[in-house]
């Protein structure tokens, strides 16, 4: 079943090649012929669903650095998904990818938040903001290089940060990320919960800034 | 508090009709006991607090059962949820559109502290963007801890200088 849009694939576009998948079928592409091998896809093997975009980030200095992803699902035909993905084009800095806006419009949204979250820009897409971070936001938050508790930068409405004296901080970490016990039979004791209680709200982390409170 | 006076302004016509008290008391008083919440629901916090204003426990009971969405109309904000950066601004401005005097309930651990979201995104704590009265812990918290908070700030409120406040502002 899988076999037969595989092979087809194949045929039409020899520079597909396998990529290793515990799933579902999966390919590699060079990201010039992504548009063409989604729109084959599409309207020739009956993949009319775009379930998501995303990416995946190598880490820095890798190359390429960031993959483009796409997941495809059949609604005709039963079992039928696959998975391509394509490395990304452009500096470190400033990957790009196609748009495909054009086949699948919901598309849409999920480059917004590809964008978002790696800051790669998919050319012709229509609408490319940020979705989840607000706009002027300076970091991409889901690339390697940026730490899950944040970077110390402005509040969104300047009026607000002026008069509550409040920024963006770095969250205490807390012994964190918060890790879940799975096995654990005693139910809090597998509650998700910070590793290490050293240092808390109150007691800062040595050379990080400690929270500030609202001013009066 | 408000007490009965018989020894004051004796007068046939009107005794035992007369009552004497601070202003304090009687301003306090009417607050404490019609304190509408501005229901600020963000997360999960939120469908607690929809408990509490269904009948099993019945916020009505504690004056505060109109729920206004408009914060021209309420007195209480109860931030019920996690707070992301994205929000914290329309928070505030929310709480700065409300009428004076204005209180804030910090439901749940999330609006508390930021709860379990150690993230790049989560506000920690709702207290950084406006001054919270009362912290609720739980995550989410049980209908009756939103009653206790409640409770514990009409105890706030009836010691509030109100009257020096209001000839003051």
């Amino acid at each position: 079943m899988s076999a037969e849009f595989l092979a087809a694939l194949r045929s039409r576009f020899p520079q597909a090649v396998d990529r290793a998948s515990a799933d579902h079928p999966a390919v590699n592409v060079p990201l010039a012929e992504v548009g063409a091998v989604l729109k084959f896809l599409r309207d020739e093997q009956a993949f009319d669903l775009l379930m998501d975009v995303t990416a995946i980030d190598w880490a820095e200095g890798a190359n390429p650095r960031f993959t483009v992803v796409y997941h495809l699902l059949s609604t005709t035909r039963a079992g039928s998904y696959i998975r391509v993905a394509a490395p990304c084009g452009g500096m470190d800095e400033a990957p790009v990818a196609p748009s495909v806006t054009g086949l699948w419009p919901g598309a849409n949204w999920h480059e917004r938040e590809c964008y978002d979250m790696f800051g790669i820009r998919f050319e012709g897409h229509p609408d490319l903001r940020r979705i989840l971070m607000w706009d002027g936001y300076p970091y991409h938050p889901l690339r390697k290089e940026f730490p899950l508790a944040g970077i110390e930068t402005a509040l969104p409405g300047a009026d607000v940060a002026e008069e509550t004296g409040t920024q963006v901080v770095a969250a205490p970490m807390a012994g964190g990320p918060f890790v879940a016990s799975s096995g654990e039979m005693n139910l809090s004791e597998a509650e998700p919960r910070a590793k290490d209680e050293s240092w808390s709200d109150r007691v800062a982390q040595p050379g990080q800034t400690p929270l500030r409170q609202v001013k009066e | 508090m408000v007490s009965a006076s018989t020894d004051y302004g004796y007068d046939s016509k009107v005794e035992g009709g007369v009552i004497v008290s601070r202003a304090d008391a009687a301003i306090n008083w009417i607050r404490t006991n019609s304190m509408w919440p501005m229901p600020m629901g963000l997360a999960c916090c939120a469908i607690e607090l929809m408990a509490v204003g269904g009948a099993r426990f019945d916020i009505a009971r504690f004056g505060a059962e109109v729920m206004r969405f408009s914060p021209r109309q309420s007195d209480c904000m109860i931030v019920a949820g996690t707070v992301t950066y994205k929000m914290a601004p329309q928070v505030r401005r929310i709480y700065d559109q409300m009428a004076a005097p204005k209180w804030v309930i910090a439901m749940g651990a999330c609006a508390s502290s930021g709860g379990m979201y150690r993230s790049y995104a989560t506000l920690q704590g709702v207290d950084r963007i406006v001054p919270v009265d009362v912290y609720v812990s739980g995550c989410p918290p049980r209908p009756e801890a939103l009653l206790d908070a409640l409770m514990k700030l009409q105890a706030k409120v009836r010691r509030e200088p109100a009257a020096r406040r209001l000839l003051s502002a």
